[in-house]
């Protein structure tokens, strides 16, 4: 429990930790699976597994958009800066994530005019101050970035800003945490849900879990002391063989999600038949698409692009660890073709990628890592 | 991108989406149509993501959040987020 004392509440945090103990049963191996990139990297930053008896694993999920987003895709928005000449723009995150032929940044940096925003709205005030050319937005995300997107299509629309699309590849959550309780090599006891996802889209999507496949799932905040809490109502619920959608991050997160965000998403955005994930491989119904009322702004529809699947450099894992079947460190490539300054994988580029935050944490804690 | 930020509403710019946020003395704007259901005020607090003001908060949670930012080694980064917004 070495970060213990420096968290808020250490007493709270230590009566938790020893909830947890009484809670799990000896004789039992609990994997919980987080599906939020702040979860991944809260969890490996406090080394929360090291507070953790030996028989709860936490696993974590799709929870990174830039993990989750297959090659293929990523080429396809940098052959729009290539071969259509326009102004590709892309949030932080997006710029290091390898394409067949480099990142973002390294297309840069050979002279493509790609530029980093802060927001979509970012990239419709580049194309206002920029009439002579054209913008893209590279847009990724779940549910938390989506609305955002979705209103700054409606301000172009209501502005008439012709010179502006974007180029969708939000996905959504629900179908992810779907396709893993499908999967014949997953077995994970309970879920703990997403914070700042939860906050738009609530916790009634959540209820198939529990009611079709008798998994509990809490919400959590990111503070120590609420992971280890949502724990504790997981392992409460396992106890008594029930499964329930519960709030540990209440605080934040209105049982219905925020209506306006899902009215603006449902205007603008609709289900493709499927999307293909990273590791998890073609889902149903998981990602979004542009309407036809916004057909004019969707860089689909404006350019044609390769559309050609990539699979990943044959000795990265990404996959399995993304499904949590390996752990970051058991990838081949972890650590020495792969690193943070390096990226071959996207897990690796984001703080919120299991690689990443595993790299920059577990390695300094290695009795944490198990290595 | 998955940061969320915590801001202090300063003021509202008429007939705009937009209102000015305070962040730990910076003030940037952002767009605030998807919290204006939750009846909106100055002083209010919000957790702003990239550029979206995306739910209301209290005080301490907006404190939390200022805290948890910090223990992540994020801080820096959330506010190299907001003082980026050209929107505005």
């Amino acid at each position: 429990m070495k970060f213990v004392d420096e968290f808020r509440d250490p007493k709270l945090i230590r009566q938790a930790a020893q909830e947890i103990r009484r809670l799990a049963r000896p004789d039992q191996h609990y994997r919980l699976m987080e599906v939020c990139g702040g979860h991944t990297h809260a969890i490996y930053r406090f080394a929360l597994q090291d507070v953790l008896p030996d028989n709860i694993e936490l696993v974590h999920g799709p929870g990174c958009p830039v993990c989750v987003l297959p090659m293929g895709r990523v080429d396809d928005g940098l052959s729009l800066a290539s071969e259509h000449d326009v102004i590709l723009t892309a949030f932080g995150d997006m710029m290091r994530v390898p394409g067949r032929t480099g990142s973002p940044l390294e297309h840069k940096a050979r002279g493509a005019d790609i530029r980093m925003v802060y927001s979509p709205l970012d990239a419709l005030a580049i194309a206002r101050a920029n009439p002579d050319r054209e913008v893209v937005f590279f847009a990724i995300g779940f549910e938390t970035t989506a609305p955002s997107t979705a209103l700054t299509l409606r301000a172009a629309r209501q502005l008439g800003v012709r010179n502006f699309s974007v180029f969708c590849n939000h996905v959504t959550i629900i179908p992810a945490i779907r396709a893993i309780l499908e999967s014949p090599d997953m077995r994970v006891a309970a879920f703990i849900g997403p914070g700042h996802v939860s906050t738009v889209i609530g916790c009634r999507p959540y209820e198939f879990i529990c009611r079709d496949y008798g998994k509990p799932i809490v919400t959590s905040g990111f503070e120590p002391l609420d992971v280890l809490q949502s724990i504790v109502m997981i392992l409460r619920q396992l106890e008594q063989g029930v499964a329930r959608v519960e709030n540990q991050y209440a605080r934040v997160v209105p049982w219905e999600g925020n209506l306006p965000a899902l009215r603006v998403m449902a205007e603008v955005f609709e289900l493709r038949p499927f999307f293909e994930w990273r590791g998890l491989g073609f889902i149903s119904q998981s990602a979004l698409r542009i309407r036809d009322g916004y057909a004019e702004w969707d860089a689909e529809r404006r350019y044609s692009m390769p559309g050609v699947r990539v699979t990943d450099p044959k000795a990265a894992q990404c996959g399995e660890v993304l499904k949590g079947v390996l752990r970051p460190h058991q990838c081949k490539l972890f650590g020495k073709e792969c690193t943070p300054e390096h990226p071959v994988g996207a897990l690796m580029v984001s703080s919120e990628g299991a690689c990443a935050a595993y790299y920059n944490y577990a390695l300094r804690t290695p009795q944490a890592a198990g290595v | 991108m998955c940061l969320a930020i915590p801001g202090r509403i300063v003021e509202f710019l008429p007939e705009s989406h937009l209102a000015v946020v305070e962040v730990a003395s910076v003030r940037r704007k952002v767009n605030v149509d998807l919290v204006r259901e939750d009846g909106l005020a100055v002083g209010d607090w919000v957790l702003i993501h990239v550029g979206f003001a995306m739910s209301k908060i209290g005080l301490a949670e907006a404190e939390e959040q200022m805290r948890l930012l910090a223990m992540l080694g994020e801080d820096r980064l959330a506010m190299d987020e907001l003082e980026g917004y050209q929107f505005g």
